[in-house]
Parts: structure tokens; C-alpha cells; sequence
């Protein structure tokens, strides 16, 4: 297997959603294969590093501010009639 | 760290309890929708728009539609999935008026390939969560996530952020499976590429910048 093979391979590879012998082939790419297992590591460390960062977290005050205003809109929404267009 | 958990492990009959209730008229049931899924719609909505008053006005506006619009609702996906895809066009209609200069569409930067090709292979040691304080490491996350084409952006968000499946992201975005799968290897590799500049091992010093 050619790195840009194992390459194309890389997010069915991560997500878990390669049948056995194809997986198989990728491991044993990656046993022998330095750079695509560096790439392949570093790869998973990104996808955990922002699944776990919680960036743009929904503050408290916001949230409830939101909430209200959605739900104040959404009654109106009722008394008055889905608008036209 | 705690992880970032998307409130869409629920079972589905149990939230289209809630639908059908809502559907009835029972205001409620749509508020606990929007409990549910409001943290989830702010981060999509922000990491799209890249703007906080746009992600504030983007969760109100989707919200919204979904209330006007839940006769609608065919029950064929979830709920969640389809919440996405009125507040994903929502947010891209926002990131166009702002940036009317650049096109801005899911299919658009298909043909940068070369960007996706790792240039730098260097483990990343010690952990970056140990290199970095928190706030230092938001702020590399954000501008390294906000270089990314919004086409790209937008589906690593949903499959990896937010933890949608392909087909649910594929559903939520109208693109194919394969587009899906080809945009979010790409927007994958070329995250590790940007991030690798300030991950990378430093004690080679080996064409370091």
C-alpha cells in the first residue's frame, strides 16, 4: 500500500468504518510506516483536541436571554400567523 | 476535561414525543426542544459565522423557522438533524452577507487538495493540552478553525464537533456521502497541518520555524 492510499483511507480508518481486510492492510501500513503513523496520530489527536475544547460555550445569562426571546417570538408567532413569503 | 457531550443520545421516540406535542400546539414540549439543542445550534451556528451577535441572531432565527415550520417536519430524520440544517443555511446566509466579496456555498473550495497533503510529519509531544494553557489553547483552536474554507468548516463541525454521523451530516448539509467523506479528510488534514506549527515536538528543532 502507498501512503496516498493509506491517506485516502484515513478518516473511514479513524471513524472505524472499514471492513477487516482493508483495516488490516492499514495496520500494517502503519506498523512499518513512520510518517503516515505520525500523520495518522496526530490526525485523531486533532479530532479529540477539539472535541474536547469546548470552544463557544453557551453562556448561562445568554442562554436564558435567548431562550426567553425565542419563545417570546414563538407565541407571537402563534397569535398572529405564520408570515407570508 | 470534560468531554463535549451533543444532547442527541435521547431516544428518538422520546423526542418525537416532544415533536408530535409541540406539533399539537404545546409550547413546552418546542421549549424543551429548544433546551435541548440550543448550546449545540449556538456552537454550529458560531463556528460557521465566526461572530457572536451572528450565532445570538442565527439560534433565535432557527429556532423560529423550526416552530413555524414543524407541520413540516416529515419525522423521517431527527429531529436534531434537521434543526442543523435550517440553522447551518441560516449561518451561511449570515457569513454571506458579511463576506459578500467571497462566494461562500458547502460546495465551494473543492479543488484545494493540495492543502490537505501533510508537509510536516512531527509527533506532537508532550501533549498540547500540556504545552498550553487553557485560554492559549482556545485561541489557537479558534484561528486555526476559522482559516479553514467555510465548506470544510462546516462539515468537521458537525461530524466532529458535534459528533454527527456521516449520513446524519450528509442529511443536514444535502451534500452525498463521498462529498462528506472527501470534505471532512480534508478539513481533518489540513487542521493537523495548521496545528502542527505550534504542536509539533520541539526538541529536535528540525526546520522549525
Amino acid at each position: 500500500m502507498k501512503c496516498s492510499e493509506f491517506l485516502n483511507e484515513l478518516t473511514n480508518y479513524l471513524d472505524g468504518a472499514l471492513d477487516a481486510r482493508t483495516k488490516s492492510e492499514l495496520d500494517d501500513h502503519l506498523a512499518w510506516c513512520h510518517n503516515c503513523y505520525v500523520v495518522c496520530d496526530t490526525t485523531r489527536k486533532t479530532i479529540e483536541i477539539y472535541r474536547n475544547s469546548e470552544l463557544y460555550e453557551l453562556p448561562d445569562d445568554l442562554r436564558v436571554r435567548l431562550r426567553s426571546a425565542i419563545m417570546s417570538k414563538c407565541s407571537g408567532h402563534k397569535k398572529s400567523g405564520p408570515p407570508s413569503g | 476535561m470534560s468531554a463535549i457531550q451533543p444532547n442527541i443520545e435521547q431516544p428518538v421516540s422520546e423526542e418525537m414525543e416532544l415533536v408530535r406535542r409541540a406539533k399539537r400546539g404545546d409550547d413546552q414540549a418546542f421549549e424543551e426542544l429548544v433546551r435541548r439543542y440550543d448550546r449545540n445550534v449556538f456552537r454550529i451556528a458560531q463556528h460557521i459565522t465566526q461572530n457572536r451577535e451572528d450565532a445570538e441572531d442565527v439560534v433565535q432565527e432557527a429556532f423560529l423557522k423550526a416552530y413555524s415550520n414543524l407541520e413540516k417536519f416529515q419525522e423521517q430524520s431527527k429531529f436534531y438533524t434537521w434543526l442543523v440544517r435550517i440553522a447551518v443555511n441560516e449561518a451561511l446566509m449570515k457569513l454571506r452577507r458579511r463576506k459578500p466579496e467571497r462566494t461562500v456555498s458547502l460546495d465551494e473550495d473543492v479543488r484545494t487538495e493540495d492543502d490537505s497533503l501533510p508537509r510536516e510529519v512531527a509527533d506532537w509531544s508532550p501533549n498540547p493540552e500540556q504545552m498550553f494553557n487553557q485560554a492559549e489553547l482556545r485561541d489557537i483552536l479558534t484561528r486555526t478553525i476559522q482559516g479553514l474554507p467555510a465548506g470544510f468548516r462546516t462539515v468537521f463541525v458537525l461530524r466532529d464537533v458535534e459528533g454527527l454521523s456521516t449520513e446524519e451530516t450528509a442529511q443536514a448539509l444535502e451534500l452525498s456521502v463521498p462529498a462528506v467523506k472527501s470534505r471532512l479528510l480534508r478539513a481533518r488534514l489540513q487542521l493537523r497541518e495548521r496545528l502542527n506549527r505550534f504542536f509539533q515536538k520541539r526538541a529536535s528543532g528540525d526546520g522549525e520555524q
